[in-house]
């Protein structure tokens, strides 16, 4: 799960992560008052949306007076912002951060992530900020410090010596960036995070170390015990047929295909998709309906499914373990009979209770094909479509 | 000889009076598997399925001489789980639960170094060697009547694509030493590396089904090891070619993977150490069956 730049550095200046003073925005009044209630000169008016590159697009802008905060809000709220990260259709602009404005002197990365190779998180850091960090991995891969953050104990003194020696920062700066990744550290462990960014980290013409942009994601398997962080969570940030899916604990991705796919487990749906282009067809999805799917679930698995404009027919490839093949066969039922299912479907049954699973859809009345292989339900169903 | 467990494995349940602890082990059972103990803190005493149930794990190895605990543990509580069967030094821990913090898994793995327990999973769909054509030893949620004893190890970071490879193989005719499903979250117990090791070592183990998929670099490092270290054939496929890049962890996380990870790499990895690349998972035990000459 991801939240937006405002929340993010709510939450770290909680653990002690140096942020600028800010106000979360709705209206453009609100920002305009936000402005004057900083009391600063410079201000800066930020667009929240949960995506990368918001400066380059014009999401992110310098201003001097309320009437000016109040004008760059008012054109950006209600807006589509298009950014590299976004593709075409761009995100809406729903809320605005007004923010003090800092005097940089330099810019540069932090960031942990954790990491399946060293099964841990890992801090990565670079002295140049603000730059696309995979660029840089790519072709200057000495210029990134990496250190492994020992699971239990988490980050050692030496690291962080080590780590703002990378960054250039010596003397005061030093401890004020050490204490910061310290701080860091403790905000990614204690919230379960898979990634927490700050790009760019800065120094000021003061001296001071802070956090001028902040990303954050978290281990959706850990949201049962943060409460608080799950209520950060944006719906609108999200594709609304994922967002339905979620609600069932169905693992749902839209593509642009026009064949809606049930598959359950990761690896056999995504090779279903491999097998469906293979055969000449575009799968409409992705989606595993898990290891202990029942009716309901199944059955709003098929609305979400038919909810896609573009499919044109549905395959169903379930290999039981967990599942049982008569569960499936009784929400595929239920689903067809309930949505009146006018387009054709394909179904692929093996494992537990396989016997119980193929009677019932077969004293069921309704028009399914069935199949008796992977290769075999593909070619069936893009056959279909084109009949 | 075959890989982990034979059919003399005494194997005990943690998890078991839950409904999918439940649920697994009475199919365990019916497949002939020797899984003697059951473990639910405070349920202790109580005898289920005729198998008897205790509190602790150590309390359960001592009564029973189990060597391996299976664990149906909801997620919230399966690291400490685990900790658990490992403090009872468990030969082999395997975890079906899925769901489990990555957080909790990197806790976990810290907290067995040094130890000499043997992890497979999370997010698996277990461990299986089939004995008889109806029994063996079943240590997952695989369905068993799909399995042959024979001489096709299959390892797999993907449960329903094992099933899959499984079924074929003996649609074809043969049968499997051991079937490994060693989970797709990203901190996990065995590796490819290991499991490779293990069916090359193993005499009863002709060739190796190997299923991967996008992300990580796992099975590219497996292909390295392969080149050195293994000598029977072996037939792979890797999910996900058509997958797109979407759902990506953001810039930190692509530096890790370096820009690999992609069905592309990993099938190119597979070809150059020698592997019999499979385009569609449909054709794993005819295109076995073909390299055994069977």
């Amino acid at each position: 799960m991801n939240i937006h730049e405002y929340q993010a550095k709510q939450l770290l200046a909680k653990f002690g992560v140096p942020v600028s003073k800010g106000i979360a925005c709705k209206t453009a009044d609100e920002a305009g008052k936000a402005y004057t209630d900083l009391g600063v000169p410079l201000g800066v008016v930020k667009a929240q949306i949960h995506a990368g590159g918001r400066g380059k697009a014009g999401g992110v802008k310098l201003v001097r007076s309320a009437d000016e905060a109040h004008k760059v809000a008012a054109n950006l709220l209600g807006k589509a912002l298009v950014t590299h990260q976004t593709g075409p259709e761009g995100r809406v602009v729903k809320t605005i951060y007004v923010e003090a404005g800092s005097d940089i002197e330099r810019e540069m990365y932090l960031a942990i992530v954790m990491d399946r190779g060293a099964q841990a998180p890992v801090i990565i850091a670079a002295k140049e900020g603000g730059v696309d960090i995979e660029e840089l991995a790519e072709h200057r891969p000495e210029a990134i410090a990496r250190h492994r953050v020992h699971p239990v104990k988490g980050v050692q003194a030496f690291q962080l010596r080590a780590l703002c020696k990378h960054l250039g920062l010596h003397g005061e700066q030093a401890k004020a960036g050490g204490k910061l990744i310290a701080a860091l550290v403790q905000a990614f462990m204690a919230l379960d995070c898979s990634l927490a960014e700050i790009n760019p980290l800065i120094v000021t013409t003061q001296g001071e170390v802070k956090a001028l942009d902040a990303k954050m994601s978290f281990d959706d398997n850990a949201l049962f015990r943060h409460k608080d962080v799950l209520e950060l969570r944006d719906v609108n940030e999200e594709d609304p047929k994922e967002v339905e899916a979620k609600k069932f604990d169905l693992n749902y991705i839209a593509l642009t295909g026009n064949i809606a796919c049930l598959v359950n487990g990761a690896g056999l749906a995504m090779a279903t998709m491999d097998v469906i282009q293979l055969k000449g067809g575009m799968p409409a999805n992705f989606l595993d309906v898990g290891g202990g799917a029942n009716k309901t679930q199944v059955t709003n698995a098929f609305k979400i499914l038919l909810s896609d404009a573009n499919v044109k027919g549905i395959l169903v490839n379930i290999f039981g373990g967990i599942m049982k093949c008569d569960t499936i066969a009784e929400g595929v039922i239920a689903a067809a009979k309930e949505v009146k299912l006018t387009i054709p479907l394909v179904v692929r049954l093996e494992g537990t209770n396989v016997d119980l699973g193929r009677k019932l859809l077969q004293e069921s009345g309704l028009n399914i094909q069935a199949a008796s292989s992977l290769d075999d339900a593909a070619e069936k169903i893009v056959k279909a479509i084109k009949a | 000889m075959t890989v982990l467990v034979d059919g003399n494995t005494k194997i005990l349940c943690q998890g078991f009076t839950g409904e999918a602890g439940m649920f697994h082990s009475k199919n365990s059972l019916a497949y002939g598997t020797k899984l003697v103990a059951g473990v639910t803190p405070g349920k202790g005493g109580q005898t289920l399925e005729g198998v008897p149930v205790y509190d602790t794990v150590r309390e359960a190895k001592q009564h029973s001489g189990a060597t391996v605990s299976m664990i149906y543990v909801p997620a919230a509580f399966t690291a400490d789980a685990i900790c658990e069967a490992v403090d009872a030094e468990m030969d082999l821990v395997v975890v079906i639960t899925e769901g489990i913090p990555v957080a909790d898994m990197a806790f976990v793995k810290d907290f067995m170094k040094g130890t000499k327990s043997r992890l497979i999973g999370p997010n698996c769909p277990g461990i299986i060697t089939p004995v008889t054509d109806k029994s063996g030893c079943k240590i997952g949620i695989m369905p068993a009547y799909i399995h042959r004893p024979g001489k096709v190890g299959i390892v797999s970071r993907s449960g329903t694509l094992t099933y899959e490879a499984v079924f074929q193989v003996t649609n074809n005719g043969m049968g499997q030493s051991t079937c490994i499903g060693i989970g797709g979250d990203p901190i996990k117990g065995l590796d490819f590396i290991d499991c490779l090791k293990l069916f090359q070592d193993d005499k009863d183990t002709e060739g190796i089904i190997m299923i991967g998929e996008i992300g990580g670099t796992a099975e590219e490092e497996a292909c390295e090891f392969l080149k050195q270290y293994v000598k029977k054939p072996v037939v792979g496929f890797i999910a996900g070619a058509t997958a797109p890049p979407g759902k990506r962890m953001g810039h930190a996380g692509a530096i890790i993977s370096g820009g690999k990870g992609t069905a592309k790499d990993k099938k190119a990895a597979m070809q150059r150490a020698g592997v019999h690349v499979c385009d569609t998972p449909s054709i794993l035990g005819a295109t076995m069956k073909k390299v055994l000459g069977k």
